[in-house]
């Protein structure tokens, strides 16, 4: 268990720093470490058990709910959370294995993994239009009892 | 008119989707009784045209150059529109208003560099590297991030900036690895290029392709994986060179078979 609350924390440290980066209103930082940290929760949660694509399906589905949630909520363009929000899960680990294996000559380690890649990227893009088409009044319905 | 486009402007330059510029002009230019105004927005430019009762037509191009990404110009600029939608600016005013935003400074590169820092130190442990590792990969994200800021961005052009980028990486990390400085190679790579990676075009291109922008849609995605296979051969090239600098050993020792699950 401790194991999970450091990880969690990481997450949020990693994500807030690309806030940073970004250049996000500083008052907004809090918010997009706890939505990328649920992410990873999310990603980290389901990994062992149903796979990396699933896992990042989920897991940007719950980055994305939140970040509209969160912008309704704050009054602002939900790309201030979602683009560093979703950070974690972009396939950059992919891409460096893939490259790795490439030059060390191990062709099918490479192609697994850029396959990998590839699947990952597919079902982000998946869980961002999925997410994205749930009607604006679901959220504010949502807000409306939370508050 | 003028007002419309500039705030346009600020958002495009700055990472917003294309819906959210349209979105934008159109609120902007009803408030301010432009009716027949009509925007196309792509992700290098905005055509813009309309009229009303006092100035019969107006058509304006406008070729805008994407620069970085500053989320904070774009919630200033949101935030404007909807307050000028409640009548609380005059155009004069909200021009005035316009320009305090496209000036607001950015973040100090004191902060930018120790934010990419801190980043690629806590990727490399996520992936699984262990706090020795994590000090090497915040070394190399805070030096990597001086290159951006200081050489690749004012000289470079993206191609060969990421190439380069990602190479500069790969070889620092073996650097560290050879002081022992962090004991896993590939975690610490991992880790530190992460402040190349380019979510930002991602993310605006899977959204724009959502919204049926396919022409922004696919110039950003193709940002994107040009960007993302210039990282990877930049780490290629660099693993080639620790390879030959030490006849291969240090890659073999740490070759650990990594299969994805």
């Amino acid at each position: 268990m401790p194991a999970m609350l450091v990880q969690f924390l990481v997450a949020m440290t990693a994500t807030i720093s690309f806030s940073v980066l970004f250049g996000v209103p500083r008052r907004y930082y809090f918010y997009c470490g706890v939505i990328g940290a649920a992410g990873w929760a999310v990603y980290c949660a389901l990994l062992d058990a149903s796979g990396a694509a699933i896992a990042s399906l989920a897991a940007t589905m719950a980055v994305i709910f939140l970040s509209r949630l969160a912008a309704i909520w704050q009054h602002c363009p939900v790309t201030i959370f979602l683009i560093s929000g979703i950070f974690p899960l972009v396939p950059g680990a992919g891409v460096y294995w893939t490259a790795y294996y490439l030059v060390t000559d191990e062709l099918e380690l490479a192609v697994e993994n850029g396959y990998q890649a590839v699947k990952i990227a597919f079902a982000i893009v998946l869980g961002i239009v999925f997410v994205f088409e749930l009607p604006q009044k679901l959220f504010l319905m949502l807000l409306g009892r939370r508050k | 008119m003028e007002l419309a486009l500039q705030a346009g402007h600020i958002l495009l330059e700055n990472g917003a989707e294309i819906f959210r510029v349209e979105e934008t002009m159109d609120r902007i230019c009803r408030y301010y009784g432009v009716e027949s105004e009509s925007t196309f927005v792509l992700s290098n430019g905005i055509f813009m045209t309309g009229g009303n009762d006092h100035e019969k037509f107006f058509a304006k191009v406008q070729h805008i150059p994407v620069s970085g990404s500053h989320l904070d110009k774009v919630a200033a600029v949101n935030q404007l529109s909807r307050e000028i939608e409640h009548g609380m600016y005059t155009a004069s005013q909200a021009m005035e208003e316009l320009e305090r935003i496209r000036q607001m400074p950015g973040k100090r590169k004191r902060t930018l560099i120790l934010a990419s820092g801190i980043a690629s130190g806590a990727f490399c442990y996520l992936f699984g590297g262990n706090l020795g590792d994590s000090l090497a990969a915040f070394l190399v994200g805070l030096v990597l991030y001086v290159y951006i800021l200081f050489v690749s961005t004012p000289h470079l052009s993206k191609i060969v900036g990421n190439i380069s980028g990602g190479t500069l990486v790969t070889l620092l990390c073996g650097l560290l690895y050879a002081a022992t400085i962090g004991q896993h190679l590939n975690f610490m790579i991992i880790g530190s290029i992460m402040p190349l990676v380019p979510g930002v075009a991602f993310t605006n291109a899977i959204r724009d392709m959502a919204d049926g922008d396919y022409i922004s849609g696919s110039v950003r995605m193709l940002d994107a994986l040009l960007s993302f296979l210039c990282i990877a051969i930049g780490v290629g090239i660099g693993i080639s060179i620790l390879g030959r600098i030490d006849g291969g050993s240090l890659l073999y020792t740490t070759q650990t078979i990594f299969r994805p699950r």
